[in-house]
């Protein structure tokens, strides 16, 4: 399938690798949303044929603790380092983050060896010393949003739903928001750099969606971690989110794409507290906007069952946006694994 | 439900309600206010401060972002001592601040009318 044309400056184009990635997994998103994980290692493996190795013995980044002053930044370079001895290990040389915050960790600490040789001398010592081990620094290191980006064609190639509204034949609204570690702290290593960042954007236009442009498009989801860490101070959390959600709301988005797990977590729960404070909603004709992980989308346009992607972890109801692509799922099957155990049941708010 | 926190509203100037006259009144007769540097000494020693939340420094915080609806409740709780003109380090005449903001509020109503 021919890609479709947009222009990113030379500036902010960014290398992926091809095949033979580590993963890393992210401790909020396997909690949250289990199903996208899952769902981009079956992607990669049964759509894409890459190579990829989840690796059980890899452990948080610790960049949570980082960022709310708890962990050094030497201990948080010897997790790191240690990931990337695990990696070396195993006999990979492209590094995949799934969560956002790592990803800007591992770019981070990686520029600072780059331009402080001593300091990565020091953590090779700190962890020899202390596991016994040696790394190297990764060939390339990218988000798994990037991945998707850059096989989003040979998605659309295998797509059964395209993000097209069946019953008018119009391309579906969606509202990409960007992990503010992604690109924002170093522009080059994100595809499009932090203000015309594409990696979202690319996917919704390669599978038929509209891109939506709202005046607070680049604002924090919310998530930052001093915001929310103490349940007192989590008014600023929700108050950046509905701060968003009031810009978009005059451009009736059908559903909201997000590459960074606490972002995801946030625009889905927080647009049901704000409902149950001020009784606001913020979608089309008083619903709220379903939101979604990239692996999700990727996962649904290609014919998955919405409920093996983990929809039902959502706490705005992901249905009627299905509804509208003409997705088929099975209302008894929700709450149930696939042996017909029920894992308890939510009432999703827009629902009641 | 309780949460244990609310909402906020963005501290952003929202210019569609940006109301610059009273500022503009009081400047002309007391230019002084320029140059305050909003350090808080006039709240600090504030007798109206010590005995309700009237804060002289938020006052002008409110009069320069043009936020003039709770103007008149505000400025009613000063006790009009001086003590505030007395420890700023600027020199800034705020006793009269106070006044000018009461004759601007007078002023403004009695214009609209």
């Amino acid at each position: 399938m021919k890609e479709p044309i947009y222009t990113v400056s030379r500036d902010y184009r960014k290398e992926i690798a091809d095949d033979k990635y580590y993963y890393a997994r992210s401790c909020i998103r396997q909690n949250f949303f289990p199903g996208s994980e899952v769902t981009f290692l079956r992607v990669l493996k049964e759509n894409l044929g890459r190579d990829i190795w989840d690796d059980p013995h890899h452990t948080t980044c610790t960049g949570i603790g980082y960022h709310s002053d708890v962990v050094p930044f030497n201990t948080i370079q010897t997790v790191i380092a240690r990931q990337f001895s695990l990696m070396t290990e195993n006999g990979y040389e492209n590094f995949v983050a799934s969560c956002v915050t790592s990803f800007g960790m591992y770019i981070e600490i990686t520029e600072t060896w780059k331009h402080h040789p001593e300091q990565l001398e020091q953590i090779r010592e700190y962890l020899k010393k202390a596991t016994g081990r040696e790394f190297m620094i990764p060939k390339n290191i990218a988000h798994t949003s990037d991945i998707v980006y850059k096989f989003r064609m040979r998605i659309a190639e295998q797509m059964k739903y395209p993000l097209v509204n069946r019953r008018t034949g119009q391309p579906l609204k969606i509202v990409d928001h960007i992990g503010c570690h992604y690109a924002k702290m170093f522009p080059d290593k994100g595809e499009g750099g932090a203000e015309f960042t594409q990696v979202l954007q690319g996917m919704i236009k390669a599978w038929g969606g509209a891109t939506v442009d709202y005046p607070e498009r680049r604002h924090c989801c919310g998530f930052g971690f001093r915001q929310y860490l103490v349940q007192a101070n989590r008014g600023y959390s929700v108050s950046n989110s509905k701060k968003k959600f009031e810009s978009m709301q005059p451009y009736e988005p059908d559903a909201i794409l997000t590459n960074c797990p606490g972002c995801a977590m946030f625009l889905d729960r927080w647009q049901f507290v704000i409902s149950e404070m001020h009784g606001i909603r913020y979608g089309k004709d008083n619903t709220t906007i379903p939101v979604f992980t990239y692996e999700e989308m990727a996962g649904l346009v290609l014919g998955y069952d919405p409920w093996d992607l983990g929809l039902q972890m959502h706490q705005v109801d992901p249905r009627p946006f299905l509804d509208k692509i003409g997705i088929p799922y099975d209302n008894d099957r929700m709450y149930k694994t696939k042996t017909g155990k029920n894992i308890g049941e939510y009432i999703p708010q827009q629902t009641r | 439900m309780d949460f244990g926190f609310s909402t906020l509203e963005a501290r952003s100037i929202d210019f569609d309600k940006f109301d610059g006259r009273i500022l503009r009144y009081v400047l002309q007769y007391e230019p002084s206010l320029l140059v305050c540097l909003s350090c808080g000494g006039c709240t600090a020693t504030c007798s109206a401060g010590n005995l309700t939340d009237f804060n002289i420094r938020r006052l002008q915080l409110m009069l320069r972002r043009g936020e003039v609806e709770n103007l008149q409740t505000e400025i009613n709780k000063c006790m009009l001592c001086g003590k505030c003109l007395l420890v700023c380090p600027r020199g800034v005449n705020l006793r009269n601040v106070v006044m000018l903001i009461k004759k601007a509020l007078v002023h403004f109503k009695n214009q609209e009318n």
